[in-house]
């Protein structure tokens, strides 16, 4: 048996019954490596030794007992690099353990391996990435979407049982629709971020992938729940979110947004969606069309707001306590100018500038303070569908995986890529994407994700109508063809 | 809601940020493009809407100031890329 081969829930069985050890796991792990990601290059770093000792003494009685778990290059493993994808911060190791990350070893699971990212998480392509970009794995001349585009190249690809990676404006969710696995984004709150390098902090939340919709309710298990180190983090009761998995849809609403089923969507993409939401009717769910009015205008409000709290968290990067510093700085302003000149690539600096000029005098108002009322009204829109539904359904990305370079030099085009999933964050509400389909383009097969958004903190009944249809379908047992 | 007066030299200043003549010149382009498609937001009516700072609002978080274990001076230098007698060293501020 390939190991790498398995889910989290069956290696775990494995592990657990000692058919397997946790080294045997690495290994198999290792091997996949090996022969793939030459040509995916979804990781950025492995420790192969310190998971091994890891691995020798896990306790395979844990949630998450021997199990390895690939980590987004965003988030602080202790001892471990820690990039971001950027040059600004190349040698630097991380002091301490996330919480997320603390979490997840306290339930027995093995941090390993660093995936690849867009810089900052700035991105929707993992072009962005300093370091070299990653390929989708299902056509290595296609992208794998981003910014977390590395943890989903690496689980679609098998070469990690599960990932964790963060979602700003739709960076779990439109990778894992691009590259055919599951990817939550927990409600905002749900997660610490205490450790997660900061992007836009009224955004950001930490999520994990899987090749089943089970396995990232697993991983959510682990790594839920208030922490004193993160204010935003809040004391809802964390249930076991594999609990309700299995249980029939009878008496679910579930709402179709009017204004998520556009002009512009690829066609492919249009008619599998649709299909699952007949499948969902199939299964006992009923349909109702909702509206989410001011959709049009997330996208605006979110570059408004996310750039706006980047360049705040972006001044950071100073040059003094980690990462680049410039050589031989003439004088304090010439030593910041150029420290980060040299260690902020393209995207970085692009969304410093327009973060910086909306926050600036005179602008205050007219950008930031107007994009924050208009994303109470997206709020709104949400609080009001949900008064009607138990979740949204509706694509996860406009388009499928699109070519490598297509886009580098349109980043309002690049932008127009999370026009389905940045409400979901500005909202702050738990969105997941799984397969719903595969498209034929070129010869090639390509996944369509079907994204589902649920009411804040209810992610036991998100995962649950997630699961339902994943189950009775079998898209996600599809593997992409060997490179 | 002003016009695009987005003068990428000047807020690269104020951002602290070095750019080469090019990447002004590109930034300049491109940002004047992506300001333009945000000002649709104008068409909104946010007349006595209040702003959303944070999408789960909470208030007044507390925790006891209590003396916890964590980085020594030793790992907190660790990433400096300057340091002298067990401090960070930092670029000449006074002139």
């Amino acid at each position: 048996m390939d190991l790498a081969a398995l889910t989290v829930t069956e290696l775990r069985e494995q592990l657990r019954t000692r058919a397997a050890s946790p080294v045997e796991a690495l290994d198999a792990l290792e091997r996949r490596i090996a022969a793939v990601d030459p040509h995916v290059r979804g990781y950025l770093h492995r420790d192969l030794e310190q998971a091994r000792l890891l691995a020798a003494a896990a306790d395979v009685t844990l949630p998450l007992g021997g199990v390895p778990i690939a980590i987004k290059d965003v988030l602080n493993v202790k001892g471990q690099p820690c990039t971001c994808g950027s040059k600004i911060l190349c040698g630097y190791t991380a002091p301490y353990d996330a919480t997320a990350i603390a979490r997840l070893r306290a339930a027995g699971a093995i941090p390993f391996g660093r995936t690849n990212m867009d810089e900052f998480a700035m991105g929707s392509s993992t072009e962005n990435s300093s370091i070299h970009p990653t390929a989708n794995p299902w056509d290595i001349t296609r992208i794998p979407g981003g910014s977390s585009g590395g943890s989903a190249a690496v689980v679609a690809s098998g070469e990690a049982y599960a990932a964790l990676g963060s979602d700003t404006g739709g960076s779990i969710r439109q990778p894992a629709a691009l590259c055919g696995c599951a990817g939550l984004k927990p409600t905002y709150g749900r997660v610490s971020r205490f450790g997660l390098v900061a992007f836009a902090s009224s955004l950001d939340q930490i999520g994990p992938f899987g090749k089943t919709v089970r396995d990232t309710a697993l991983l959510l298990n682990a790594i839920s729940g208030q922490d004193p180190q993160d204010s935003t983090s809040i004391a809802e009761p964390v249930p076991d979110f594999t609990a309700a998995l299995g249980r029939d849809l009878k008496g679910i609403r579930l709402g179709m947004p009017r204004e998520y089923f556009i002009e512009g969507i690829d066609p492919q993409v249009d008619s599998a969606v649709r299909q699952a939401i007949k499948h969902y009717e199939s299964l006992g769910a009923e349909i109702l069309e909702v509206s989410l009015p001011h959709t049009d205008y997330a996208v605006a409000v979110y570059y408004i707001l996310a750039t706006a709290e980047a360049s705040a968290n972006l001044a950071r990067f100073d040059g003094v306590r980690y990462g680049h510093r410039a050589e031989n700085p003439a004088n304090l302003l010439d030593h910041y100018g150029r420290t980060r000149e040299e260690g902020f690539g393209p995207e970085v600096k692009r969304r410093i500038i327009l973060g910086t000029y909306v926050l600036s005098s005179g602008y205050y108002d007219a950008y930031y303070l107007r994009a924050q009322k208009v994303r109470t009204l997206i709020r709104r829109d949400f609080t009001e569908a949900f008064e009607k539904v138990d979740a949204i359904v509706c694509p996860t990305s406009p388009e499928l995986a699109f070519k490598a370079g297509e886009r580098v030099n349109d980043p309002l085009k690049m932008y127009l890529a999370d026009i389905f999933t940045i409400a979901t964050n500005l909202a702050g509400n738990p969105g997941i994407s799984i397969p719903c389909g595969f498209a034929t383009i070129d010869d090639v097969q390509l996944p369509i994700g079907l994204q589902l958004i649920g009411k804040p903190f209810d992610e036991a009944g998100l995962l649950k109508i997630a699961h339902a249809y994943e189950q009775s379908t079998d898209w996600h047992r599809r593997r992409p063809p060997a490179p | 809601m002003p016009s695009p007066a987005l003068d990428v030299r000047y807020i690269a200043q104020l951002a602290r940020l070095h750019l080469s003549e090019e990447e002004i010149a590109t930034f300049q382009a491109q940002l004047d493009h992506i300001i333009q498609y945000v000002e649709k937001l104008e068409e909104v009516d946010v007349a006595g809407v209040e702003p959303t700072a944070h999408a789960i609002p909470v208030f007044n978080v507390f925790r006891p100031d209590a003396p916890r274990d964590w980085f020594d001076a030793a790992t907190a230098l660790a990433n400096a890329p300057r340091q002298a007698n067990g401090l960070f060293s930092v670029t000449k501020v006074i002139e």
